[in-house]
């Protein structure tokens, strides 16, 4: 699996990179748009991080650039602006994704996976770790091919924890992804872990081959066991 | 006290002393002028009665007034010292008057025939009680005929005069700064309005220039900070990936991404107070504010599980109002979010609709809240240190933006009220 990313922010391009090498993903990084242009005409990506809000050339011609080239699948736009127009003009022109900064590596990982999954994974749109697989569609988890039933808010922490196996997920990360963005100001997030513990019984009484981790107050991490 | 009040004021004080200087002096003079012209006649008096008393020395025996005007007597060449004119008042019974009345008199003496006589002239003269009678309610006339005239002039040619100050001042009274509209002013000739009116027009220009320099500041501020602490964050995480971390550096860790995730949360808050009031929430739509509050309390369920707080609606009827629908949601979220990181554990929270009202209560054990001060940025009242205190400003600045009205009161329960009429 191939990304570039179009960033000019440099630390944040290292944060990148280093989340996504720890996927095993090869990562190549551009800060400009013209050496991104450059490698965008020598090699293919499976997707494509695009900063649109970078100085100088206004992002989207990059956008309009790949589409003309038909390699618009994959490109997930990134952009501090957080506006709508560029939303909808990103999406309009290709963009399979929109995701606002400032955002959470686990977002960005999740949303990447998602994307590998509709692209390789044609049909079989579906995630396993261990004896566990979810049906994304369906929305169905089943652990040795015995149906567990989870409410919505239990089947997306699995979900969104599965997509960062093995990956620390930060609380409030986990809180914005499965409550939206205006929970983030409750007094703690205490109450997340009440719907933790529901799913880690449902899934010990299944005997599920994964394990949902709390590390030190920081968040949760999900492994294989 | 008005101003015009304070002219007129000083007016009528600086008339009754210019007037009562005046009358004093004035009666002094006339009084002196009057003796002076009495004594002229008595003299005259006295020529004439010399004179006929030569022709006649029959009337050298009248030694008493009765009808007439004067006396003599014989006196002995002893008796004079000197010959000279002596004037004085005295008092003389007045038959008209039936009581005593002021006269002047005249006593000198003359010689005739070798014999010296004393005579006497009088002449009935003013009644100096009348006369200061008479000039003070004269006087009195006249100072309130002109305290009259100040009146009017203050009343209808002075205010005239002063409009466009008051105006001004109307016009000051009704100024916001938030609003960013300057003033008209009225058309004026007189200079010192002229010069006022420019001033202001000049402070309030620069006023308005650096409250919007201030509210771009801090969203610029706020918006370049988002960037350097998602960076950070995102770097503590990875670090927290790493197993050889001991624990007591996960602990320091972790304390350091919770003040992180809480200036991070500040940060967007503030962001999102300046947006509002530098109007980026445009596009409005039509909502019902019954599904809103559905969707919200939907969203806290699990948040209101937690703290075994029950969430009682109470809609008595339904609000549709057209305004941003992500301004809506923000408005509403905030104050139930507010009720519930304030309410006690296992306590109700009402949100009622009623009468184009939409009500938000809760109970805490804190008692009556100050509202002068409830929606200033960043005020706090217990020690919670995950409140960013900027939740209720939030709200009031969304309110402001549709000119509703929201109001807070105490009766045991805390409740919070968007006004939408």
């Amino acid at each position: 699996m191939k990304i570039l990313i179009i960033e000019d922010e440099e630390q944040m391009l290292q944060n990148m990179k280093q989340t996504l090498e720890k996927e095993d993903y090869l990562v190549e990084t551009a800060t400009d748009y013209d050496s991104a242009f450059s490698k965008i005409g020598v090699y293919d990506y499976d997707c494509i991080l695009l900063d649109i809000s970078l100085p100088g050339k206004n992002g989207l011609e990059i956008l309009r650039e790949l589409k003309s080239r038909g390699i618009t699948d994959g490109v997930i736009i990134v952009s501090a602006k957080n506006s709508l127009e560029d939303k909808i003009e990103g999406l309009n022109l290709g963009a399979d994704d929109y995701l606002p900064k400032p955002f959470h590596m686990a977002e960005l990982n999740a949303r990447i996976k998602a994307i590998f999954r509709r692209r390789k994974l044609k049909g079989s749109n579906q995630l396993k770790i261990g004896n566990l697989s979810i049906k994304i569609d369906s929305q169905a988890v089943s652990v040795a091919d015995k149906e567990l039933t989870l409410n919505r808010k239990e089947f997306d922490i699995l979900f969104y924890l599965a997509s960062n196996k093995d990956r620390l997920v930060n609380k409030s990360s986990l809180a914005e992804h499965v409550w939206g963005d205006h929970i983030d100001q409750a007094d703690s997030f205490d109450f997340i872990y009440s719907q933790i513990k529901n799913l880690r019984k449902k899934l010990s009484t299944n005997n599920a081959e994964v394990e949902l981790k709390s590390i030190y107050g920081i968040g949760y991490k999900l492994t294989a066991s | 006290m008005k101003l015009l009040s304070y002219t007129t004021r000083y007016f009528a004080g600086l008339l009754l002393l210019a007037l009562s200087v005046f009358t004093t002096i004035f009666y002094f003079q006339m009084l002196d002028e009057i003796y002076d012209s009495l004594d002229d006649g008595l003299q005259n008096q006295k020529i004439l009665v010399i004179n006929r008393a030569k022709k006649n020395p029959e009337i050298l025996n009248k030694n008493k007034f009765e009808d007439g005007y004067y006396t003599i007597h014989k006196v002995k060449y002893e008796q004079i010292k000197e010959v000279r004119d002596i004037y004085r008042d005295t008092l003389m019974y007045m038959l008209n008057e039936k009581d005593y009345e002021p006269v002047r008199l005249l006593e000198t003496v003359f010689e005739q025939e070798g014999n010296y006589y004393k005579l006497k002239v009088i002449t009935s003269m003013v009644e100096e009680d009348d006369l200061i009678e008479d000039l003070l309610y004269s006087i009195l006339f006249l100072y309130l005929g002109l305290v009259l005239c100040i009146l009017v002039l203050n009343n209808f040619i002075l205010k005239r005069l002063w409009k466009p100050f008051y105006s001004l001042l109307n016009k000051l009274k009704n100024f916001n700064i938030e609003k960013q509209e300057l003033i008209t002013f009225e058309e004026t000739n007189i200079q010192e309005f002229k010069l006022l009116n420019k001033n202001i027009d000049r402070l309030l220009k620069k006023s308005i220039d650096s409250f919007k320099a201030q509210q771009q500041f801090i969203e610029n501020a706020s918006h370049e900070l988002q960037t350097p602490l998602a960076i950070s964050i995102n770097k503590l995480e990875l670090l927290a990936e790493n197993e050889k971390l001991s624990e007591e550096q996960m602990h320091i860790l972790a304390t350091t991404l919770d003040n992180l995730e809480r200036m991070t949360r500040l940060n967007k808050s503030l962001l999102l107070l300046s947006k509002i009031e530098n109007k980026q929430f445009i596009e409005e739509e039509n909502i019902q504010l019954s599904k809103v509050l559905d969707k919200i309390s939907i969203e806290f369920s699990d948040l209101l599980e937690h703290k075994n707080i029950t969430l009682n609606k109470n809609f008595e009827s339904d609000i549709a109002i057209k305004m941003n629908k992500d301004l809506a949601i923000i408005l509403f979220t905030n104050l139930i979010k507010n009720a519930i990181l304030h309410s006690e554990k296992n306590s109700e929270i009402e949100v009622k609709i009623a009468s184009n009202k939409v009500s938000i209560s809760n109970y805490s054990t804190t008692t009556e809240l100050n509202p002068n001060k409830l929606y200033t940025r960043f005020y706090k009242t217990g020690n919670n240190k995950n409140s960013t205190g900027l939740g209720l400003a939030i709200a009031k600045a969304i309110t402001d933006k549709y000119a509703l009205s929201l109001t807070y009161h105490y009766n045991k329960r805390h409740h919070f009220t968007v006004n939408f009429d």
